[in-house]
């Protein structure tokens, strides 16, 4: 199958999140269009929607959770198909928040304004085991899907704690813009989603962020760029095509003096249809964790910074590693190797690599070794990565997944629960 | 066990009532007398225990259909196995019920024989629903449409001091050559209007 003539026309799913950012700024400011795209977005309200159209050929490549691709080349959703991880969509961006009632339980037991992480979920764990004493019934945490990075570093963050996930609290999902009503309709006690997410929880007075996932998990990833394996495949030239205008996307959004056009262009009704100053907070990580003085959230979201955009497998297999100690599926070699092979960062160098982006050297990295910013080897020019690695000390090395599965405390299946 | 067809329990989420109703009568119609419809957005598992369907449908544009795969996946109360009635095998099923917009799930280990005249109904009356809204769309804009020649004819007989049949000749004529739809042109003459004579 030979490519079609420019245009390349290539046809997108999108779910209306800030972190579509650096998808529709491609299309709406023009950089699909340098690189001879013509870009067709389709914004769509479910995962399942998105996962559905992009394995149908609907769509050539969805804005997609991390661990979706992953999931959907193990064959662990209905009707998944191979879809590989060319290019991540940027760093961080959400957050931990719970209810007035949680907060005030949390405070009492020494809960603090510092979002620290290790602080807060010991604090929630003191809620969790007075519950327990008094014969409540288990708090109920959402996330929004459950093959998600939200899901994933909830639990990590619970466990982290002592409190076992699966037995401790309830875990559900809730589509992000109803996070903030099912709190306030008491369906929920707390939460884990993107920005404006959090923030619309805290501006109706209905809810507190305690945390945020890049705090539990530094430079961790959030959404990526999934593409159907098939067309890559068969189009090449068009994939590295929109990887350039993406790159190219990645680097407006991340300079603070688009800020405010970015807000102007992604909040119109076309796209993410909220209110500007909603999503304010989210993009300059400027974020009042309860009601009250908004604070500057270091390192809450990049766009670009740090190889934002990088797909590293390390990334990837750290997704499946908790797959794995949750019981979603077993540790072989040959699951391994499906992981490793939807993870793509040989498509990422390959269409980057001419315009002379500093690329890392590396395709994995142990999870936790850098505890400062620290530039790393590249083939061409300067790359600041990091700090890295997850709020417990604890440091993931790619290539020993089952020590690092099997040395935790909790692990294993969830109960089922409603 | 043969259960009629009859007894099969089938459960529509979707939003917009107008389209649940049309598919809830259409079922009905067929024979199927146990349809439940939920329009409302919380608490679902609670409205789906109650149902205890056989196979739901869903808009695909609800928000709530990963909220519904998650409770698959987990939920004691709806303990038995479901699978996407579309399996990879019938692609040109689940193309026909996407393409409509609609998503099915499978309860109960329902027969797939069982189940596609529902599925067929489904996805005919959410087309049927399609055209009716398309057809709503066209002619409000056709309307639309004629109030502005209207309004622009209205504006050149004052301004040029012709007759309604020479102005709609005018626009006409304009439209043609600029290869442009003549309420385009009208809007244009209103547009311009509103600028010149300074009217908010």
């Amino acid at each position: 199958m030979g490519e079609p003539e420019k245009p390349f026309a290539i046809r997108a799913g999108f779910i209306p999140l800030l972190d579509a950012a650096i998808l529709i700024i491609a299309k709406i400011r023009g950089f699909a269009e340098e690189e001879g795209i013509e870009l067709t977005l389709i914004r769509e309200a479910s995962w399942a929607s998105i996962r559905d159209r992009l394995a149908l050929g609907h769509f050539d490549v969805a804005h997609m959770l991390a661990p979706m691709p992953i999931a959907a080349s193990l064959g662990l959703t209905p009707f998944g198909g191979s879809v590989i991880t060319p290019m991540c969509m940027g760093l961080g961006g959400n957050a931990v928040t719970v209810s007035n009632a949680v907060w005030h339980g949390m405070n009492m037991a020494g809960a603090d304004n510092s979002g620290d992480p290790m602080t807060m979920a010991v604090a929630l764990r003191s809620v969790v085991e007075s519950r327990k004493a008094s014969a409540k019934p288990p708090l109920t945490f959402a996330v929004v899907h459950p093959y998600s990075s939200h899901n994933y570093e909830l639990r990590y963050w619970l466990a982290a704690a002592g409190i076992d996930p699966r037995v401790d609290i309830g875990l559900t999902v809730v589509p992000p813009p109803y996070m903030a009503d099912a709190l306030a309709g008491g369906h929920i006690d707390g939460y884990c989603v993107g920005e404006p997410w959090n923030s619309a929880a805290v501006v109706a007075g209905v809810g507190h962020i305690v945390t945020t996932t890049t705090a539990i998990w530094r430079s961790s990833p959030e959404k990526v760029l999934g593409m159907r394996s098939d067309w890559a495949d068969q189009n090449p030239e068009a994939a590295a095509a929109l990887l350039r205008a993406m790159h190219r996307a990645s680097l407006w959004c991340d300079s603070p003096k688009n800020t405010q056009e970015m807000v102007e262009l992604l909040s119109t009704p076309s796209y993410l249809d909220v209110a500007q100053s909603t999503l304010m907070a989210g993009l300059t990580g400027r974020i009042a964790l309860g009601a009250g003085q908004p604070q500057l959230v270091p390192e809450f979201r990049s766009f670009a910074r740090r190889a934002a955009t990088f797909p590293w497998i390390s990334h990837g297999l750290w997704f499946f590693s908790q797959m794995v100690r949750w019981g979603q599926l077993e540790l072989t070699p040959a699951t391994l190797e499906t992981v490793r092979r939807c993870i793509r960062p040989d498509l990422y160098r390959k269409a980057l690599g001419p315009l002379g982006v500093a690329l890392p050297n590396a395709s994995s990295k142990v999870e936790g070794a850098l505890t400062m910013e620290t530039p790393v080897a590249t083939a061409n020019g300067r790359l600041f990565l990091g700090p890295d690695g997850f709020f417990d000390g604890l440091v993931f090395d790619p290539d020993r997944i089952e020590d690092y599965v099997a040395a935790f405390a909790i692990r294993g299946p969830s109960a089922i629960s409603d | 066990m043969a259960e009629r067809d009859s007894e099969t329990k089938i459960l529509v989420i979707d939003d917009n009532r107008i389209r649940a109703s049309i598919i809830e009568e259409g079922l009905r119609e067929a024979g199927y007398a146990h349809v439940t419809v939920i329009v409302e957005r919380l608490p679902l598992v609670r409205s789906i225990v109650e149902a205890d369907p056989d196979v739901v449908f869903i808009d695909l544009e609800h928000p709530q259909r990963d909220v519904l795969e998650h409770m698959f996946q987990v939920s004691r109360a709806i303990s038995r196995p479901v699978a996407m009635f579309v399996d990879r095998s019938d692609k040109a099923m689940i193309e026909a019920a996407i393409e409509a917009g609609v998503s099915a799930y499978i309860v109960n280990g329902l027969k797939k024989e069982r189940l596609k005249p529902i599925l067929d109904m489904a996805i005919s009356r959410f087309n049927a629903f399609s055209r009716m809204r398309d057809e709503l769309y066209r002619t409000r804009k056709a309307l639309d449409d004629r109030k502005l020649v209207d309004r622009a004819k209205g504006v050149l007989m004052k301004l040029k001091g012709i007759g309604e049949d020479e102005a709609y000749g005018l626009l006409r004529r304009t439209a043609m050559n600029e290869n442009r739809r003549i309420a385009e042109v009208a809007q244009s003459i209103l547009t311009a209007s509103t600028l010149l004579s300074g009217d908010k």
